[in-house]
């Protein structure tokens, strides 16, 4: 016999058809609107995140289907997967990595331009998973510092559009002077990352 | 420029041939593999292949798990179409400890089987497309891809890595939504397919891209060790559903399309028949299910208590349920001592699992035999004197999937 | 670069794919016929390699037998050559490793498939674990190239005349072969897990050591309950 549903019963009504966005807090007036540069800077950055899907294994086939038209990813901003870290803004690590692969994950890490962010989607990339062996990593944060990680085996589609959403938030609050302070750097030294 | 100044390796002046490292990160999501290719100009002269950039030990772990978690570990060894995994490995233990199962279970079976090989071809032709550019066949087939994974929602509870199934049958009934759904995607998924197909089989830049790439004769090929739709495309018709049948095939009409230059393009060609013989196999199968009334209807496991574990409510009111339970789970199961080789029709060749018990609780030793293993050895010899583009395009088409390739 | 047309004839010869209908055949119809009986192959090897091949059951239906690692090839060739026995298709190779026979400890197992008949045959070769040394296969099978680099990858099996044995799948500095049964599982240099709930070392020694710091690292932990001290 099945257990009754017990989560999200009650439909939360509408407001109405359209919502709208949260501004930033600013002055307004007639014809301009004034706020602190890293608001702004943070609502362009968040909105138009350019992912570098480094799917290796089951995760990866999740992501496509959060790429396909039914999870669409691409509402978030993120239509132009490129493969290239040169040109990418987010490295989302997707499946198991290997300790083969752990020198190849820090060296896209290390071609990414600042300011970037990583998030480490599924089991096995945040923590090895149910791969306690020999030849896996335990989780890329031994490799690379990680912004978000998106648990699961794998994640449902909506699970990892909830880690872009939380990789948004981030970008959207991130100070314009983080990258190049004393605690950033300590981070980075403790990877061995110059 | 120098000579002194500048350290260049040994004989890399005389060298006529470019280096390409077709990394261990690449576009399109087919995995970690890596192609060191020397060109000349445009031509491949040779490749290198190094793989077990994901090689998470499957065989090591399954010498410490009982019967039952090893299955979460064949989930993830062709993860586009896990049910047929799991189905393999069921059907193996099954053999080993002599289960019988009842016919509903093997039609249903079937169906789950079934549904795993299109949704498995699906990925493969549409990648095939993307890598030679076009995007949309992808998106048009993802949509159908998501009905498969409610379908296997609805018995398994999970999408992708399924887990599915029990040794002896199912670990529940399948419900009234489920059957709903497998309609609907009968109903719906041909006119997708005719309209995918539309899109690539007579198309000329497809065609020009694929037709000539790649090709394997048959004797080559079966010296390679090809199995699945690779070799059929080749013009051997093996396979393993009607050489040695297995869960009910037998009481099944079905064709095994064949190729003839064992190319890229036919390759294409087997996949695209093999989803239509597939979803002829589910409709038979839905057919056959149906006809099942009454108390026959609610069968959906072998009566196996040694192995099965049972009902939840009659673990908490029945004595002899609950002692079937904790041993199970324990693993203090009898398991004969022996070695039994089984192997079933995966969607991309023949998946054996090699099982030798010495009577304790674990396998004394499981050996996965991989099909993507056994052939991408052969990508040196199909990309030959090809362009660099074909090289994108075989390996995409020959369906390498990381995760069996190295277990 | 010139665009041909494409006349339904080339078509037709190039790419056109047949469907062969392939009648489902039964276990014990037409194809298993009367020559090609496990019994029929024993008795052409005893024939052929009178008591040198030993060991014939037939575990699940499956003839299996062995013979010494000297033959192997010898074996082989006479399993694929021999025209009423037609072993033509090598479907896996791997390794096996017992550590109690002592002088036979690690096994090379060929599984062979004749397609034609439907017969599926094993094929087992000792080799001692000081001296791992097996003839390798390529010549015969392009598939057992890779395959026998895994074994050697597991198991440590040097297959003599092998184009390019080396590691394939694990990194290629490790320097012990990690499937035979004196290695772990676990990557023993981890000090992360805190194994308490599991009875095995940890912060609180449930029935086991008690430690003052915080975790022991992987290679310290004793499944064994001693007493607290």
């Amino acid at each position: 016999m099945a257990r009754p549903v017990s989560y999200n019963i009650n439909q939360k009504p509408l407001v109405s058809d359209i919502s709208m966005a949260e501004m930033p807090e600013g002055h307004q007036g007639e014809g301009f609107f004034a706020t602190s540069l890293d608001k702004v800077i943070g609502l362009a950055r968040k909105n138009s995140i350019w992912p570098l899907p480094f799917a290796t294994s089951c995760c990866g086939i999740e992501f496509m289907a959060t790429m396909g038209a039914h999870y669409d990813l691409a509402r978030f901003g993120s239509e132009r997967v490129g493969f290239s870290p040169r040109q990418c803004d987010l490295l989302m690590v997707m499946g198991t990595i290997a300790k083969k692969m752990g020198p190849v994950v820090k060296q896209v890490y290390l071609q990414m331009a600042e300011p970037r962010w990583v998030i480490a989607v599924g089991a096995c990339a945040s923590s090895g998973g149910i791969f306690d062996t020999y030849s896996v990593l335990q989780g890329i944060d031994q490799v690379v510092p990680v912004d978000v990680y998106v648990p699961g085996c794998p994640p449902r589609p909506e699970a990892i559009i909830d880690g872009v959403m939380r990789i948004q938030d981030l970008v959207g609050k991130e100070s314009l002077r983080r990258r190049g302070g004393e605690k950033y750097k300590a981070l980075l030294e403790s990877y061995g990352i110059q | 420029m120098s000579e002194t100044h500048i350290r260049l390796p040994e004989g890399s002046i005389e060298k006529t041939t470019t280096t390409l490292n077709l990394g261990p990160t690449h576009p399109a999501t087919h995995g970690v593999m890596q192609n060191i290719l020397e060109l000349d100009g445009e031509r491949i002269v040779s490749t290198e292949q190094t793989i077990g950039y994901i090689h998470r030990a499957f065989e090591k772990i399954a010498e410490r798990r009982p019967l039952y978690q090893i299955t979460p570990l064949t989930d993830r060894l062709n993860y586009c179409s896990s049910p047929l995994n799991n189905m393999g490995w069921h059907l193996t233990c099954e053999k080993l400890l002599g289960v019988k199962t009842p016919k509903r279970v093997d039609y249903l079976r079937i169906i789950i089987m079934e549904l795993a090989r299109i949704s498995d071809h699906l990925i493969c032709n549409s990648i095939v497309g993307v890598d030679s550019g076009a995007y949309t066949g992808f998106l048009y087939v993802m949509q159908y891809r998501e009905l498969i994974y409610e379908i296997y929602e609805e018995i398994c509870g999970s999408r992708l890595t399924t887990n599915i199934g029990r040794i002896g049958g199912f670990e529940r009934n399948f419900n009234d939504i489920a059957f709903q759904k497998i309609e609907k995607f009968l109903k719906e998924y041909p006119g997708v397919q005719r309209e995918f197909e539309n899109l690539f089989t007579r198309n000329r830049i497809f065609m020009e891209r694929t037709i000539g790439a790649g090709p394997i004769s048959a004797e080559r090929a079966l010296n390679y060790g090809f199995t699945g739709p690779n070799l059929r495309a080749a013009g051997v018709d093996y396979d393993v559903r009607t050489q040695n049948p297995y869960s009910s095939y037998e009481d099944f009409d079905f064709k095994v399309p064949v190729g003839t230059t064992g190319d890229c393009y036919d390759r294409f060609l087997v996949r695209n028949e093999e989803i239509w013989q597939s979803l002829s196999l589910v409709e038979q199968a839905y057919k056959k299910v149906k006809e099942f009334k009454g108390a026959d209807a609610e069968v959906y496991h072998a009566d196996v208590p040694e192995y099965y574990l049972p009902d939840k409510k009659d673990v908490y009111t029945k004595m002899e349920a609950l002692i079937w339970h904790f041993k199970i789970i324990m693993g203090e199961i009898d398991m004969p001592v022996g070695e039994v080789y089984n192997s079933v029709e995966g969607a991309n060749g023949e998946v054996g699992f090699y099982f030798v018990s010495d009577g304790g609780r674990t396998p004394y030793r499981l050996h996965f035999r991989r099909p993507c293993f056994i052939y991408y050895q052969a990508y040196e010899e199909l990309t030959k004197g090809a362009m660099l583009s074909d090289a994108i395009i075989v390996m995409s088409s020959l369906n390498l999937i990381a995760g069996e390739m190295d277990a | 670069m010139k665009v041909t047309e494409y006349s339904e004839e080339k078509l037709r010869a190039s790419s056109q794919y047949k469907l062969l209908v392939s009648q489902l055949k039964a276990r014990g119809s037409e194809l298993n016929t009367m020559s090609l009986t496990n019994d029929y192959i024993k008795q052409k090897l005893t024939e052929k390699f009178g008591d040198q091949v030993t060991g014939f059951e037939e575990p699940y239906g499956m003839l299996t037998f062995e013979a010494p690692k000297e033959m192997n090839l010898k074996v082989l060739n006479f399993l694929n050559d021999d025209p009423e026995l037609k072993f033509r298709f090598l479907t896996d190779l791997c390794g096996v490793h017992y550590p109690d026979n002592k002088g036979r400890e690690l096994a090379t197992v060929y599984h062979l498939h004749n397609l034609e008949d439907n017969v599926r045959i094993r094929f087992k070769v000792f080799t001692d674990i000081n001296k791992p040394d097996d003839y390798t296969a390529t010549g015969l099978f392009s598939a057992a190239n890779w395959m026998e680099r895994e074994t050697y990858d597991f198991y440590g099996i040097n297959f003599v005349g092998h184009p390019n044995l080396k590691r394939i799948l694990n990194v290629d500095e490790m320097d012990y072969f990690p499937m035979r049964k004196e290695y772990p599982l676990e990557d023993q240099s981890r000090i992360d897990k805190d194994d308490e709930m599991f009875g095995r070392g940890g912060s609180l020694g449930f029935g086991t050591e008690k430690t003052d710091h915080g975790t022991l690292i992987e290679s310290d932990k004793k499944n064994v309950g001693e007493e607290i001290v």
